[in-house]
């Protein structure tokens, strides 16, 4: 069997979970195997979504007291449900739980880990993994020799697609609950607005953009194009008040968006690192010779506070849907 | 309280990647070698806890003898002890197991590690090294209070930050913006002379995993600039995305 670990999102399946069931479908029927998808904690109505995505298989292990994540209860839950079923392949996204719960899982498991994969293959019967190194200045090819093989899939690179599977339920025992840790609680910033990693379309600022509160108006070209607002690590480092979490690059968040758009970006070796794996890449620079145009499927030479808001006018005008 | 820090050497960020004759690893020529960034914040954090609650700080790096420059960097910065496990592994699990291995049975109070390796880009060896320890874990951490046999992190997902409590022993993995390293003093850097650097074998080069293959990027397709005035090239962008990107 090929197992996804699954994860929910206010009773509803994320994202990064239908692109890993996805490419799990497809791996189980290049190889003939079942595809089973796991959920942890309270699973409610959500996990039945999992047959829309192939799940021959929906296994549930609930308890109250894996209301709250926990890695190490997690991790053992999803070992546990590894060997009750015999899984040879474990998948899930790339998240932070996935991040987390997986690697872990694997060690319980003596089993090999590949982190954030771009393409999968079954090889002479065992996964092949082709991921990002050196924050995509290069890829690897990954083998496996342990008996199980595990991967996280990169959230936005895998194409979610309907097909249907059998979808039968089935419950696991749940681990005891004595936890060496557990989540408190959630502070969140209540944007309501994606993850720099899954959002499909991001709007960068760096140091051109002189100060904090000029991202505003990226703000503004991002919500009339259905985006999220990211940055280069010197606007981070200035002090303008832009969290770490927005910072793209190398030791920042690795994106791979449909379209990126960098305004007041050189395009720093750390920088490209963290970016160059978006589908289009537009740069705003008002230096014609700044490197980030090398990488720019469409190039805008000039000054981005006269650009920018042309921009969002005109986006705004056209009222435009990413599809 | 005893803290043992995990540091890796890799190859600067300004380091541009070339393949090499193998077809399966960078070309180590012209790469200028660093303590991971993250591990720098890692080590950063122990130093602190040194401080504040008289913690001893060990340092550990598993690779070649070149790693020694990163242990001898984290003594100059305050470390009491460091130790070099010697071995070319690449496998997380393998590297993870070795690191466990090394700390098992002394003692320590909190692992510190990066929350990834830049280069290899794993972000697997905390947790890893957390499970075969049997100890709590928390990943990707900006806030870190220690109390009395527990611990409360903050740890960045997504959209937000997750408080996780738990007991300690316990890995921690640091993300930026858990604190500001400092750089060494030249009496820190003249003390890190004088000590020794143990050196033991680590682990065996063949893990779970193993790299078979090494490609640049596919090359990214011909662009173009767009002309005119701001306003045209609004417009020229947007018609470019609507219509040959097929954005919207
Ligand atoms: C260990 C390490 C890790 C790093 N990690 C990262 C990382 O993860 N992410 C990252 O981004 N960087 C990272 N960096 C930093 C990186 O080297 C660069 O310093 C940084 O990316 C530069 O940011 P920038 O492009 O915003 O600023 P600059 O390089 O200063 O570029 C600003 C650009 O704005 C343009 N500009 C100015 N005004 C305007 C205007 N009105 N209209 C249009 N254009 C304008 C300028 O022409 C210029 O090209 C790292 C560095 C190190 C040493
Ligand atoms: N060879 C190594 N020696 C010491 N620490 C390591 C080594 N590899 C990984 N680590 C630690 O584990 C963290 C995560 O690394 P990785 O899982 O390789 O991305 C690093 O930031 C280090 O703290």
């Amino acid at each position: 069997m090929i197992l996804v670990f699954c994860e929910l999102k206010d009773g509803n399946l994320r994202k990064p979970s239908t692109e890993a069931l996805s490419e799990g479908r497809r791996l189980a029927d290049a190889s003939g195997k079942r595809l089973g998808a796991l959920f942890v904690g309270a699973s409610n109505g959500g996990a039945a979504d999992a047959a829309k995505y192939g799940a021959d298989v929906i296994l549930t292990c609930e308890a109250p007291h894996l209301a709250s994540y926990s890695s190490d209860a997690f991790a053992a839950a999803i070992a546990d449900a590894v060997k009750t079923k015999g899984a040879t392949v474990l998948l899930g996204g790339a998240t932070a739980m996935g991040k987390d719960a997986l690697p872990r899982a694997a060690a319980r498991l003596g089993a090999g880990y590949a982190g954030d994969v771009t393409s999968l293959s079954m090889v002479d019967g065992k996964l092949q993994a082709v991921r990002p190194v050196y924050a995509g200045k290069a890829f690897a090819t990954t083998a496996f020799s342990s008996a199980v093989q595990v991967a996280t899939t990169r959230p936005n690179v895998f194409i979610a697609t309907e097909k249907p599977g059998a979808g039968t339920m089935e419950s696991l025992p749940a681990p005891a609950g004595d936890f060496k840790a557990i989540v408190k609680e959630i502070l969140a910033k209540g944007t309501g607005k994606a993850d720099l990693t899954e959002a499909n379309i991001i709007v960068s600022g760096g140091r051109g953009m002189k100060n904090g509160e000029n991202f505003a108006i990226l703000e503004e070209l991002a919500d009339a194009l259905g985006g999220v607002v990211g940055a280069s690590r010197a606007a981070v480092d200035a002090g303008w008040g832009i969290s770490h979490g927005m910072q793209v690059g190398q030791t920042g968040k690795v994106v791979s968006p449909t379209l990126y758009i960098a305004c007041g970006i050189s395009g720093a070796i750390q920088h490209i690192a963290g970016m160059s794996g978006s589908k289009y890449i537009v740069a705003i620079n008002k230096d014609p010779e700044a490197p980030i145009f090398k990488l720019a499927s469409y190039g805008i030479v000039g000054d981005l506070f006269e650009v920018v808001p042309e921009l969002t006018k005109a986006a705004k005008a056209l009222s435009l849907t990413a599809q | 309280m005893k803290i043992l820090v995990a540091l890796k050497q890799v190859p600067d960020t300004e380091t541009r990647i070339k393949v090499a004759a193998d077809g399966k690893s960078i070309d180590p020529a012209d790469v200028k070698w660093i303590t991971s960034p993250y591990d720098e914040y890692a080590l950063e954090e122990a130093i602190r806890l040194k401080e504040s609650k008289a913690a001893e700080v060990t340092v550990v790096s598993l690779g070649g003898d070149s790693a020694k420059d990163v242990l001898r960097n984290a003594l100059a910065l305050g470390a009491d002890n460091a130790v070099l496990l010697k071995s070319d592994a690449t496998d997380p699990l393998a590297i993870a197991s070795a690191l466990a291995a090394y700390a098992k049975g002394k003692g320590f109070d909190l692992i510190m590690a990066g929350n990834k390796g830049i280069g290899g880009d794993n972000a697997s060896v905390g947790p890893m090294i957390a499970e075969l320890l049997d100890m709590a874990q928390a990943n990707v951490v900006v806030k870190l209070e220690i109390g009395d046999g527990t611990f409360r992190a903050e740890r960045e997902i997504e959209g937000g930050t997750e408080v996780i409590e738990g007991k300690l022993p316990a890995v921690i993995t640091a993300q930026k913006g858990l604190n500001e390293p400092r750089y060494a003093s030249l009496k820190g850097i003249m003390g890190a002379k004088k000590k020794t650097i143990e050196e033991m074998d680590g682990a065996a080069p063949t893990g779970a995993t193993s790299v078979v293959g090494m490609v640049m990027p596919p090359a990214r397709p011909e662009g173009r600039k767009l002309e005119g005035e701001p306003a045209q090239q609004a417009a020229a962008l947007l018609g470019a995305l609507k219509d040959e990107a097929k954005i919207f």
